[in-house]
């Protein structure tokens, strides 16, 4: 695992080196570029563990089926949260801090376009279409698979 | 048109022009924020294939539902195959940065490998299901459930296509800065698609097991 | 299966001789007239051998000049068709009452109506504005070029294929008789089954890469590449507006992918996002199409909202009044145009709690408009005001744009809507603040920056017919719609059988003509200016006293811009150089890092052209072939790393030279 191309390095980076003037080595402004061993290895580790729970509790119908969904949301948003930090290397210093904006923006649109969209669709659903409501009792019925 | 006279004078010696410029500027690169711009953008389009999961999820139409059809232990072993492929990609990332070529280039092919695991598995769910009369066009729940994931599954796709096009570029011109760039960015790309994998079997397999 | 693969249909998919319109006179005459008119153009272009120069200094080009002027005579090209579409139906519409029934039979008026929103929107407006950010972002904060040179070009021309393929729809097949928004379940497979609809399903897909590629390009660009000294609180409003406008475009264009790739599928593969049966629902897609929708009329206006603070600071020789304030309303606007699109559709059944929610916070967002309308009356007052071109498009905004959104006020109320919804007084706001914000916008911007782009001012008097007849005309085509609207006259309609109102039509079809009138003006304008440019050159760069950097170069500028990036120390950058007695530096010039021309542009967005005109079709071997050609361009485009080169210091020295010698023989 030693094997040092260094030369090839070397020429090459240089001359692309322009964009790069003012930063040190390579990379040094970019975000997701320096993860280290530990980094990963935890990151990987609660992940394993953070996906495993959720399987089981379902598998295993550990708790009722409302308070499991919460729980496996729970669940999923700190397993997100775990991949942003020791993955993708997310923190308030990246780009001055616009990666941190543009994630924290991009999340409120996808919260209220999710929860807009479930609030504004139940109620379509409840005065326009009384036959189909978001529950399963209705129309979950006899089926047959060809 | 333009006058150089100001309209209100100051008294003072005219300022030394040279502060109004600088004779050499390299304006910061811009390829990283510009590529997670366009991963937030990614973001929302899955946001919305999410928001009609959501409102169409449980409409099965007489057909079968998530909980007959999701086999959990096949979405355990290809979360297990994302989730390495994520590390594995994490370690071919240390290796570029310490400047080894070879070590590199072999984690992104392991990184391939784990990757076209998980897109066989799925492949063998989709046609198993559609087999099964289970297609896209059965149900409202169903066209819902293949276009979320499989959108995730053509974006690994073209993941993987990236991937062996830089493992190629990096072994004929090896680690400069420019496909240092790339395969951070491919990185980004990567470790994303895991975090969208995360709200699908949240989502999708194990919230639609649920009754 | 495998067996019988009719090679036809492999080949053509649904093409045949029958998409080609024989029996439509006006479709005929109009193909006779873009032919004889495209052949004089190609034979001009040959004779005088500029089909090497076309390429080399403007197909290929990444200079974000070039390509903003490219994306302004686009849009320029589809304000043509966009509004023969709009004479085609006032037309109509005054005519066609009780046994008339005018020229334009309901199969083909459908198309008019439809083709004229999204040719107005997706091809008129947001080239438009995507034209004047390139053109002026770059300049404005002291840079050379945009982060993406190479994504600057490829957007381009993936909106002009994409509009390419909704023209192609006039000659070859037909366009949608949705609506612009094309929802289902008309828009379905068994409403649409012919190709109308997936012309615009596919050019919209196309145009919208390109558009949201340019949004992370202009993202990067304000956020990496300001001058140094150069705060967030030092930029030009413009810059501002632009970054927001930005920000929306990569927020909510995927959103249209999206759905877009959902109706698509509906109709192509048969899936149940959409359908009315099996699961499907389609009041979905009203909601999801909204939610980009709403965004999108903000994504037009902010820019040009920014336009208006420029031009009133120039013209009124002060500083924009509260340039904080501003900042914050147009970030308060960005953030809230995300909570309210389902104003859109308050009749759609959602129940009074959400129409409520809704409705309030439209209101609110009308509130940050308003105190951008303060502001710039503040500048104004006590201004010392010069009502050239550009000052006079922007109080005519000003009038028009407020009476528009007092209208949009009145439809916020929702009970207000169940009346109004669909009806022309509906059609009468957005076209009032369109016109009125957008257009107007986009016409004191051409007037203002003309001189920097091309090196002289354009004619005022021609300048100033145009104006008049586009704002008079504006209000006499308009009005008659908000009447009857009240009086509840549906849109949309093409025949009518109440003879008492046919006089309210033929008032906007009037109204309708002075417009023309205005275009015509418009064109005249600018081939007048273009004869007399030596009696209107711009011989300094600052034909107006400008306050931001885009003045500071010359008329037009250099390939490079700035020889020396400037470095800002005060807002309105430039009337701060010019208090201190700013000189201009004459020599230590250094080479100049550029971006290199590139074929892979227009040669990837054509690619994509072609697989979406064999998807519209379903020549699915077309449609393979295109893939893998354009992938394999893509691949091939990512292993050229040569993609710069250096402007010689020597070269950079003589341009400034002969700059110099220009400013001081004007002198």
């Amino acid at each position: 695992m030693s094997d040092h191309s260094t030369h090839a390095h070397g020429a090459h980076g240089h001359a692309h080196g322009h964009d790069d003037h003012g930063h040190g080595g390579h990379g040094h402004d970019a975000p997701g570029s320096h993860g280290s061993l530990k980094d990963y290895s935890i990151g990987f580790i609660l992940s394993v563990i953070l996906t495993a729970i959720p399987f089981w509790l379902v598998m295993a119908k550990v708790l009722p089926p409302a308070t499991t969904g919460y729980v496996l949301l729970a669940f999923a948003a700190v397993q997100v949260v775990v991949h942003m930090i020791y993955f993708l290397h997310m923190n308030s210093t990246n780009e001055h801090g616009w990666s941190m904006m543009a994630t924290i923006f991009t999340v409120i649109v996808l919260v209220i376009m999710m929860a807009g969209s479930i609030w504004v669709m139940y109620h379509m659903n409840a005065n326009m279409m009384p036959g189909m409501q978001m529950d399963t009792d209705a129309v979950h019925g006899v089926h047959d698979m060809p | 048109m333009s006058e150089f006279t100001a309209t209100n004078q100051a008294d003072n010696v005219v300022g030394d022009s040279s502060r109004y410029y600088v004779t050499e500027h390299h304006p910061e690169n811009g390829t990283l924020l510009g590529f997670w711009m366009y991963l937030m953008s990614d973001c929302l389009i899955f946001a919305c294939l999410f928001a009609t999961y959501a409102v169409l999820g449980r409409n099965y139409a007489g057909g079968p539902s998530g909980a007959e059809l999701f086999e959990l232990p096949t979405v355990a072993l290809n979360t297990a195959f994302l989730l390495l492929s994520s590390i594995t990609y994490g370690f071919a990332m240390l290796a570029a940065h310490k400047n080894v070529k070879s070590t590199t280039i072999i984690w992104l092919g392991i990184t391939g490998i784990f990757g076209l695991c998980f897109l066989f598995l799925e492949i063998q769910e989709f046609v198993h299901l559609i087999h099964e009369g289970a297609g896209p066009q059965r149900s409202g729940f169903l066209t819902s459930f293949f276009a979320l994931v499989g959108t995730h599954g053509l974006h690994v796709t073209f993941g993987v296509v990236w991937l062996v096009t830089l493992m190629f570029q990096v072994g004929k011109h090896g680690l400069t800065m420019e496909n240092i760039r790339r395969l951070t960015c491919l990185s980004m790309f990567w470790h994303f698609l895991d975090v969208v994998w995360i709200g699908v079997f949240t989502f999708v397999y194990l919230m639609g097991t649920l009754p | 299966m495998l067996d019988n693969i009719d090679l036809t249909k492999l080949i053509f998919g649904r093409l045949s001789w029958d998409a080609i319109p024989y029996h439509e006179p006006i479709l005929i005459g109009t193909f006779a007239m873009v032919a004889i008119g495209g052949l004089a153009l190609l034979s001009v272009l040959t004779y005088f051998k500029q089909w090497g120069p076309l390429w080399r200094n403007w197909f290929t080009s990444i200079d974000h000049k070039r390509i903003g002027i490219m994306y302004m005579v686009l849009g320029l090209i589809m304000l043509l068709r966009g509004f023969t579409d709009a004479l085609m139906m006032r037309t109509q519409q005054a005519f066609s009452f009780g046994d008339a029934h005018g020229f334009l039979p309901p199969h083909h008026y459908d198309q008019v109506f439809t083709a004229h929103g999204v040719i107005m929107i997706f091809f008129v407006a947001m080239p438009f504005i995507t034209g004047l950010m390139n053109y002026i972002v770059p300049l404005q904060i002291g840079a050379r070029d945009v982060s993406f040179p190479f994504l600057n070009n490829f957007s381009f021309w993936m909106t002009a294929f994409g509009a390419i393929l909704v023209n192609a729809s006039l000659f070859v097949g037909e366009f949608a008789r949705t609506g612009w928004l094309a929802f289902p379940p008309l828009s379905g497979i068994l409403a649409s089954p012919d190709v109308g609809v997936d012309y615009y399903i596919w050019s919209l897909q196309v145009a919208g890469v390109g558009t949201l590629l340019s949004g992370v390009n202009l993202i990067a660009t304000i956020v990496k590449m300001r001058a140094p000294g150069m705060d967030m609180m030092k930029m030009p409003i413009f810059v501002w507006t632009a970054l927001c406008t930005n920000i929306l475009i990569v927020a909510a264009f995927p959103v249209l992918t999206a759905v877009l790739a959902m109706l698509g599928l509906d109709r192509t593969l048969g899936t149940h996002f959409f359908t009315s049966e099996l699961g499907g629902n389609a009041m979905m897609y009203v909601n999801l199409i909204w939610i980009w929708g709403h965004p999108e009329v903000y994504i037009l206006i902010l820019p040009c909202f920014g336009i208006y603070s420029e031009v009133v600071s120039t013209f009124c020789g002060k500083r924009l009044f509260g340039y904080t304030s501003m900042v914050y309303a147009t970030l308060v606007i960005t953030i809230l145009s995300y909570l309210v699109w389902l104003h859109h559709f308050f009749t759609m059944g959602s129940g009074a709690s959400v129409n409520s929610f809704f409705g309030i916070t439209t209101m609110i967002i009308s509130i940050p408009t308003g105190a951008k309308i303060f502001n710039w009356l503040f500048t104004m007052y006590h201004g010392r005001i010069r009502f050239e071109l550009p000052m006079m498009w922007t109080v005519a905004f000003m009038v028009t744009f407020t009476v528009g959104g007092m209208t949009g006020v009145m439809l916020a109320v929702p009970p207000a809507d169940f009346v109004l919804h669909n009806s022309l007084f509906l059609i009468a706001h957005f076209h009032n603040v369109i016109i009125g914000g957008v257009l107007f916008g986009v016409f004191a911007g051409i007037n203002y920056w003309w001189p920097k782009a091309f090196g002289y001012k354009l004619d005022k008097f021609w300048g100033t017919v145009s104006f008049w007849l586009w704002v008079v005309g504006f209000w006499v085509a308009f009005t008659p719609p908000y009447i009857l609207g009240f009086m509840g006259y549906t849109r949309r309609m093409s025949h009518f059988d109440v003879m008492e109102d046919q006089w309210l039509f033929r008032i906007a079809l009037l109204g309708t003509l002075m417009i023309a009138g205005g275009i015509g003006a418009m064109l005249v304008q600018f081939v007048v200016s273009f004869m007399r440019r030596d009696k209107l050159r711009d011989l300094t760069g600052d034909p107006w006293d400008g306050r931001t950097l885009e003045w500071a170069t010359s008329s037009p500028p250099p390939a490079y811009n700035f020889a020396f990036t400037p470095r800002v120390h005060d807002n309105d950058t430039f009337a701060d150089m010019k208090k201190m007695k700013y000189e201009r530096p004459l020599k230590g010039f250094v080479p100049i890092h550029m971006p290199s021309n590139t074929w892979a542009g227009i040669v990837i967005a054509g690619l994509s052209a072609v697989m979406g005109f064999g998807l519209i079709w379903q020549m699915w071997l077309l449609v393979i072939i295109g893939f893998v050609a354009m992938m394999a361009a893509i691949i091939l485009h990512t292993f050229n790393y040569k993609r710069d080169y250096y402007i010689p210091a020597e070269e950079v020295t003589a341009t400034e030279a002969a700059y110099t010698r220009l400013l001081e023989s004007h002198v």
